[in-house]
């Protein structure tokens, strides 16, 4: 074999007295399209950027070779020759890595201006070239455009068109296409193979996603806690994996876990024709006097059985969330019907909203946000509680918590822990069990797993397969994933610019879509 | 299962990363005893003694006056302990007096000081000397602290009150009670708050209250502020929606959630607002406007020295301690401030558990938390 491009040698990595990467060594060839697999906090991400030394403060060990030369030992100067020319990154959240004060353009000549000889106007020319390149229409146009003017997968075009400026011999991708939605995310890892084949270019893909993996890479390295365990081709690699961990992580990706309901099974939540504004300026003049409305859900229409999963499935922007908090009732309706029960919800009174607050409950996305940090796991718990069944005794009440806890798989003693000593998937069982506390009968799930690595996700997922098993909860699933929503719904409403465009039986939605963009969002997805 | 097991709330957490900034922790302890002391001043200073004992009978000066008369005097009147007959009479054989360690109050004349003239010397009878009006420099140095650091005090309490309380409404209700609020704050942040206290302190004679009222009503403003961004940046994250989807009412949200998540620019402010209160009247007292003569005062004593230069006992003293003061007040924020920080790392060792382990992933939440993550723009902008 011919000497590879680069070649990583005995890496480690500390961040003081902690060691985030234990002797890594891993080579590129070039041309080569390598993924680097992990889950948070296995190293891929800090490995990537010790390649260019973007870490600060960090003891690096070992040595990088780039074609022979020891990057670890390079003078700085040296060192920032390489990084954009010979050696570029795209990264994974493309609205705060372009500088939102200068336009696309400057920040794609700037690269040109500093590592060729070309004329400013000769650098436009092929920026807007570029531009082209990674399919942004209207390039002439666009090339002035600032960050924020852009869409998400627009901007990661010009991130990439910026990387390419230079004709890098290695192009280092950190999680580009997470932050995206599914269906731009495979236009855009078309994107990235077109122009790698074009370049000839070698490509690091750094990603947790392994469905990415699979349509990318040619050879993958996999990563747990800092330290490299398996390489291997793609394929034999998917379906002869070595490593136990690799075995769990492509084990993970979300199993149908789905019991019958019954017909006769009594609706416990009915929308009818849901309608959510939001006031919107008018532009000019006219936004002094009136504003516009913004419709951002628009004859909906949803019903829930008890004992049943409906997965709600859209893009950021489609009104997923908004539906969520209309149905919550945290936002008003402007117009439509809602009924719990049997009883609607739009003229109650206190006490009868306290009641539908408590059968009614939710369990958000961010497992960061959603728990007061400055509350204890009992105290985050009993809240609930304390409101509703405030005629528990002291005794019956701390009885409660306990089974609950229990319930969602945590230990006792995380009772008198603050939510920041938990890692993510246990805070989102902290959320859960907040939420089943209460013994709702409709459980809200907002992007549960969204936040979480795979093999958490899977385990949440089949936590909340097992309390709808014992308690016959109803769930309304809200995603973007369609893996997941596979995974655990009866039934599917796809969401698209506020309507819902698509809604059945989600085994017969999903092997034969209708809607164009039910077909697109599968075939992106799955 | 052990149920011991140690969890730190955020309270001792912030205590433990304070302890650990040795000079804002040293300060904090340097500032209450001179504080305690001074709250205490009639005992360290005073020109009674602290109790007598005089054939063979006990007395109280500090809470009764006594006739001259009562030991061995001429005359009906109020005892002058400085008197130097007195004071033979208490020292004779089987008497007793117990004088506190500075023999004046912040107003003592003595009528019996070795001093030439005013403002005199340091001497061994009066340690940093005597002020313009012949009144003991130490004496009136410990009550003037007392007075600027109870003012600080109080004024700051009723700021934080106030900006808290307007801040925290203005947040979490937002759209238009917040742009009301927004405007009535502009209208009374332009009003001119030196020319009214000049204004005021003309009409009326200028006390102590009269100064206080009119700083609180406008030392809230910049507080409310920050308050406000933090409810604004609060009321959005999820937690709030949860606790608002467990049918908690606003008023329950606001006390149990949002405020305490939104303390940080509240306790980081703290003692820079002290720093300011002090500054405040020692400014006022400097022009005149502040609390009149016989009261002890920093900002008097600033002045006198600005008017008497060759007693340099008078300047260097004063602001000796207003210096002090206020470096002490400064550490102490510091120490608040990255205490407060989460950008700055603990570096304890992580603690051990079996049970739950402390992810990266907990950190790096808390890393975000503090949006001290290196931007991506950042590395990018190396990259090209």
């Amino acid at each position: 074999m011919s000497e590879a491009l680069l070649k990583i040698e005995n890496l480690s990595i500390s961040f003081g007295k902690r060691q985030a990467v234990h002797g890594l060594d891993l080579e590129i060839q070039a041309g080569e399209r390598l993924a680097l697999v992990g889950e948070s906090g296995s190293g891929k991400t800090v490995t990537a950027l010790s390649i260019l030394r973007l870490l600060e403060r960090v003891s690096l060990d070992g040595r990088i070779l780039l074609q022979g030369r020891d990057l670890l030992a390079l003078p700085l100067e040296e060192l920032r020759e390489i990084r954009g020319r010979d050696v570029a990154m795209i990264f994974q959240e493309p609205m705060t890595a372009l500088n939102p004060l200068h336009s696309i353009g400057q920040q794609i000549i700037e690269t040109l201006l500093l590592h060729s000889d070309l004329s400013p106007a000769e650098a436009r020319e092929k920026a807007i070239h570029l531009l082209s390149r990674t399919g942004l229409r209207e390039p002439e146009r666009r090339i002035d455009s600032y960050p924020h003017q852009l869409s998400g997968g627009q901007r990661q075009r010009a991130m990439i068109a910026m990387a390419l400026a230079c004709k890098p011999k290695l192009l280092i991708a950190d999680e580009p296409t997470t932050a995206l939605d599914w269906t731009i995310r495979a236009r855009i890892i078309k994107l990235l193979l077109d122009l790698q084949e074009e370049f000839g270019m070698a490509v690091l893909l750094i990603t947790h996603d392994l469905n990415l993996v699979r349509r990318f890479a040619q050879r993958v390295a996999v990563m747990e806690k800092g330290r490299l365990v398996e390489t291997g081709h793609t394929e034999q690699l998917f379906n002869a994996p070595q490593h136990p961990y690799t075995i769990k992580l492509l084990n993970s990706l979300p199993q149908r876990e789905v019991e019958d309901v019954a017909l006769s099974s009594p609706v416990l939540l009915e929308a009818r024709k849901l309608r959510v504004e939001y006031p919107k300026r008018l532009p000019g003049w006219r936004g002094w006097f009136s504003s516009g409305r913004f419709v951002a859900v628009e004859g909906a229409d949803l019903l829930l059985r008890a004992g049943e999963t409906i997965g709600v499935v859209g893009e950021s922007g489609s009104g997923k969330s908004t539906l969520v908090q209309a149905i919550l009732r945290l936002i008003p309706l402007h117009s439509g019907s809602l009924e719990f029960a049997g009883k609607p919800l739009q003229q109650q009174n206190r006490r009868e909203q306290l009641d539908f607050r408590s059968r009614v409950q939710v369990v958000f996305q961010d497992p960061f946000g959603s728990l007061s940090p400055r509350q204890t796991v009992e105290r985050i718990i009993a809240e609930g509680l304390d409101l509703h069944f405030a005629d528990l005794s002291e005794e019956e009440r701390h009885l409660r918590i306990l089974d609950v806890l229990a319930e969602v798989g945590l230990p006792r003693s995380a009772l008198r822990r603050y939510p920041h000593e938990f890692s993510g998937g246990q805070r989102q069982r902290i959320a859960i069990a907040r939420a089943i506390v209460l013994q709702p009968q409709v459980l809200i799930l907002d992007e549960p797993t969204s936040a979480l690595d795979v093999s958490i996700q899977k385990q949440i997922l089949e936590l909340l397969a097992s309390l709808q098993r014992k308690y016959g909860l109803s769930y309304l699933l809200i995603s973007h994933d369609l893996s997941v929503v596979n995974a655990l719904a009866h039934r599917i409403y796809v969401l698209k610019d506020g309507e819902i465009v698509e809604e059945g039986e989600t085994t017969q939605v999903i092997a034969r879509p209708t809607h164009p963009y039910t077909q697109r969002l599968v075939h992106a997805t799955l | 299962m052990s149920a011991a097991l140690h969890a730190e709330s955020p309270g001792t957490r912030i205590w433990r990363r304070f302890k650990r900034h040795r000079i804002g922790y040293w300060s904090l302890w340097i500032f209450l005893t001179l504080y305690g002391l001074s709250l205490i001043g009639e005992l360290v200073s005073n020109d009674t003694p602290l109790f007598i004992y005089y054939q063979g009978n006990w007395f109280f000066p500090l809470f009764v006056d006594y006739p001259e008369s009562v030991f061995g005097g001429q005359l009906p009147t109020f005892t002058d302990y400085l008197d130097p007959f007195i004071r033979a009479q208490l020292a004779a054989p089987g008497n007793f007096a117990l004088y506190p360690p500075n023999p004046y109050y912040y107003d003592t004349l003595n009528y019996f000081s070795a001093a030439e003239h005013f403002p005199g010397p340091p001497s061994a009878e009066n340690w940093l000397g005597l002020d313009a009006a012949g009144y003991d420099m130490t004496a009136r140095l410990l009550y003037g602290f007392r007075i600027s650091v109870t003012f600080a005090l109080a004024l700051t309490l009723i700021g934080t009150l106030l900006g808290i309380a307007i801040g925290a409404l203005q947040g979490y209700f937002a759209g238009k009670v917040d742009l009301l609020g927004q405007r009535l704050i502009e209208i009374w942040s332009s009003m001119p708050e030196l020319y009214l206290l000049i204004i005021f302190a003309s009409m009326f004679n200028s006390s102590f209250i009269l100064i206080f009222i009119l700083l609180s009503l406008f030392s809230w403003m910049q507080l409310s502020d920050y308050v406000r961004v933090e409810f604004l940046r609060n009321r959005q994250l999820e937690y709030v929606k949860a606790a608002r989807a467990l049918g908690l009412s606003s008023g329950q949200i606001i006390w149990r959630h949002v405020l305490p998540n939104s303390m940080t620019p509240v306790i980081t402010f703290l003692p820079f607002r002290m720093s300011a209160g002090i500054m405040a009247l020692a400014s006022l007292d400097f022009l005149g406007l502040g609390v009149s003569s016989p009261a002890p005062s920093l900002g008097n004593l600033l002045s006198q020295g600005k008017q008497n230069l060759d007693a340099w006992w008078i300047s260097l003293a004063t602001f000796t301690v207003l210096v002090g003061t206020l470096l002490l007040l400064t550490f102490m924020g510091e120490a608040l401030r990255d205490a407060l920080d989460n950008r700055i790392a603990d570096d304890e060792p992580e603690e051990e558990d079996d049970r739950i382990h402390l992810s990266r992933e907990s950190e790096r939440a808390q890393a975000s938390d503090a949006h001290s993550a290196p931007s991506t723009r950042d590395k990018l902008l190396e990259v090209s």
